[in-house]
């Protein structure tokens, strides 16, 4: 037995829109196995994983809360992914967007008034792109592996805050405790429903970044440039479309984003700079961008699925005593089984029996003719 | 025993968990496969090293584990580059991503229990010289096994016909392929000797350098391991050369932390990161260099046209 992959003529129409749904069934069942071997009853703990989280509207506030950032990271991680650049140290321009963000309400704390919120948000944005400038300007100018360089900044940037909030930026009045001051009511984002529960701006924040990169990537000519230079290079330098700005653009964008999404992080769901901000945040927007197909509109949906993988962790571990880490497990097993689907919108996987008696007949056919011409 | 054999011997430690991981890394890349699941991989290796540890109490057989869990937890990777030709570089990261979460589940109930250390060699006469005993005789039993697996792997990719092969399907996958060679036979292979080396060197992690399990105890070292391949153009001698100038800049801010010379204890702790970067960015701004030396078939999926 052996599998054989058949190139389809066109991509799959039919299974570019299943595949994700597929992989999330795979993951269900495989998610059901790994309850059983813990020995708890897999429909209970599924229940409360995926379905516990969703009955209540607190709780569906929570879950915007932990959608928005991986949404807005994921977003510009898809335009990285698509122009072939391999930033995945969102992490750690989600930080330096969340440390640049809160300088204000941190240091000039006497610095009140309409103008906070805005300006935060808007040096979080340069905060991450400044970041993720880095591996661009290696990458470029030094030929230098950008994976491994934006990886090797997440370590930087998780070291500088954790200096920051036991150092310099230490509440003077926080019982030496490792945090900053809490940010003054100015330059904290507002909830949407302050009634109902706590989901903020972020998740609007989400949605437009969404929307534009989605109007981006596939309405204008830069967006057009992001998928030739992504598919092929050479023919995007042939169509004389500049590698090199290219490296920066994604870099920048996604950087940017990433960093929007800290710094709503921080003033949003935090309230204060604490020495672990992300619960992993960057890395998960890897999976929501590919779990979203790297569409846009694909990545909102692909979002609040992950952001109930995160609640469920929670809510399991509360109701039935299930390791909140089983979240992550799910999380991992999900972009393989997301990877693994993708194939079958290129290819037809073929299951051939022997390899050598097939080999062995179609050689044998191809000889027929010759011989008889002989 | 002295200041300096001291400090020479931590860097021994230090530095063989990067060179084993690196090693096995170099021989996958050889073969044309980029494996970036070497952190995933590795923190497994760890986790099941130090669990198979503690519950039979043998540090032995916790190496085994390591080793097995490694070579096992680098299959879903295969299967899916080599068979199902997904995308290499997004494959390897959930490998890093799934082996993280798993492993911390795993290891969860084993935090702050008590390790078991993989005694060091003792050999009478031999390990008690002065200077060059501790060093030369009077190590764990993995750090041999690493300078010899730098000698075997040099060997096996330049002097046996196997290893030339292996090159040659990392080279040009579609020439291979049509000479007859199993392509990806040499590349199951290679994936799983990389997996088996990543989980030696968590092992080492939980068995030598800190006997004992904590979440996330890889701290990028995997990382670092895939940086020391491509900084040593893929030749195990220079990866030798590179681990122990890691192990130097790991050891050397841990001792500096110690002294408190007024530097901040974190800006320390990111140097072995931003070493990292710098050497990349001195290894690879020499563009030729790197051509030369990149394995041609490097990252790119191969599917047999017949």
């Amino acid at each position: 037995m052996r599998l054989e992959l058949v190139k389809r003529p066109q991509q799959s129409t039919l299974f570019a829109a299943i595949s994700p749904l597929i992989a999330l069934g795979l993951t269900l069942v495989a998610g059901a196995i790994v309850f059983a071997m813990l020995g708890e009853n897999p429909f209970e703990a599924l229940y409360y994983y995926f379905v516990d989280p969703l009955r209540e509207l607190w709780s569906l506030h929570e879950l915007a809360i932990k959608a928005a950032p991986l949404i807005i990271i994921a977003v510009g991680l898809s335009v990285c992914y698509l122009s072939n650049n391999w930033n995945i140290g969102a992490e750690g321009q989600f930080i330096m967007g969340g440390i640049l963000g809160s300088m204000l309400p941190v240091l000039f704390p006497t610095f009140q008034g309409p103008l906070v919120l805005p300006l935060m948000l808007l040096m979080g944005l340069i905060g991450g792109a400044a970041y993720a400038a880095i591996p661009a300007i290696l990458k470029t100018r030094f030929n230098t592996n950008e994976i491994l360089t934006s990886l090797m900044l997440v370590y930087v940037a998780q070291f500088f805050l954790d200096w920051l909030v036991r150092g310099p930026w230490r509440n003077p009045e926080g019982n030496n405790f490792p945090e900053t001051r809490r940010f003054h009511p100015d330059a904290v984002l507002p909830e949407l429903f302050p009634a109902d529960g706590r989901a903020n701006l972020g998740i609007v924040f989400a949605i437009v970044a969404a929307i534009l990169v989605w109007l981006l990537v596939s309405r204008t000519l830069k967006g057009f440039e992001v998928r030739v230079l992504g598919a092929s290079p050479r023919a995007g330098r042939f169509a004389g479309f500049g590698t090199t700005k290219m490296v920066f653009f994604a870099f920048m964008l996604s950087g940017a984003l990433a960093g929007l999404a800290g710094i709503s992080e921080v003033s949003g769901a935090i309230g204060q700079l604490r020495p672990t901000i992300s619960p992993g945040y960057g890395f998960a927007a890897i999976i929501v961008a590919f779990l979203g197909r790297l569409n846009p509109l694909g990545i909102i949906a692909a979002g609040f699925v992950l952001a109930l993988t995160y609640l469920g962790g929670e809510a399991a571990q509360i109701s039935i005593g299930v390791s909140d880490k089983v979240a992550r497990v799910f999380q991992g097993m999900l972009l393989f089984f997301v990877l693994g689907c993708d194939t079958l919108i290129h290819y037809r996987i073929r299951l051939v029996r022997s390899a050598l008696k097939s080999d062995a007949a179609a050689v044998a056919k191809a000889a027929e003719p010759a011989s008889e011409g002989a | 025993m002295g200041m300096a054999e001291s400090i020479l011997l931590t860097i021994a430690t230090a530095a063989t968990p990067l060179l084993i991981a690196a090693i096995g890394e170099l021989v996958v890349e050889r073969s044309g496969v980029l494996n970036l699941g070497v952190e995933g991989m590795m923190v497994m290796g760890a986790v099941c090293g130090f669990v198979a540890a503690a519950l039979t109490g043998s540090p032995w057989l916790g190496v085994l584990c390591g080793i097995l869990a490694g070579a096992l937890f680098s299959l879903p990777f295969a299967f899916l580059t080599l068979n199902i030709a997904t995308n290499q570089v997004a494959t390897g990261l959930s490998l890093t991503l799934l082996g993280l979460g798993l492993s911390s589940m795993i290891g969860e109930s084993f935090v702050g229990s008590p390790g078991v250390r993989l005694p060091n060699l003792f050999i009478p006469g031999l390990t008690e010289l002065p200077l060059v005993g501790r060093l030369l005789f009077g190590q764990d039993p993995i750090f041999y096994l690493s300078i010899l697996l730098v000698f075997a792997v040099t060997w096996f990719l330049f002097k046996t016909r196997t290893g030339l092969t292996l090159r040659s399907v990392g080279d040009n996958h579609a020439s291979a392929h049509a000479l007859g060679i199993p392509v990806i036979g040499y590349r199951y292979g290679a994936v799983l000797f990389g997996g088996a080396c990543a989980g030696l060197a968590g092992a080492q992690l939980s068995l030598v350098y800190t006997p004992q399990w904590v979440e996330n105890m890889t701290a990028g070292r995997g990382w670092i391991a895939l940086a020391l391949v491509v900084f040593a153009s893929w030749r195990p001698l220079r990866v030798l050369a590179g681990a122990y100038l890691f192990g130097a800049v790991t050891i050397g801010q841990l001792h500096a932390q110690a002294l408190g010379l007024g530097i901040p204890s974190q800006l320390l702790s990111s140097l072995p990161y931003l070493a990292t970067i710098v050497v990349l960015v001195l290894i690879s701004r020499n563009r030729r260099l790197t051509m030369i030396n990149t394995p041609a078939s490097l990252g790119r999926a191969f599917v047999p046209d017949r």
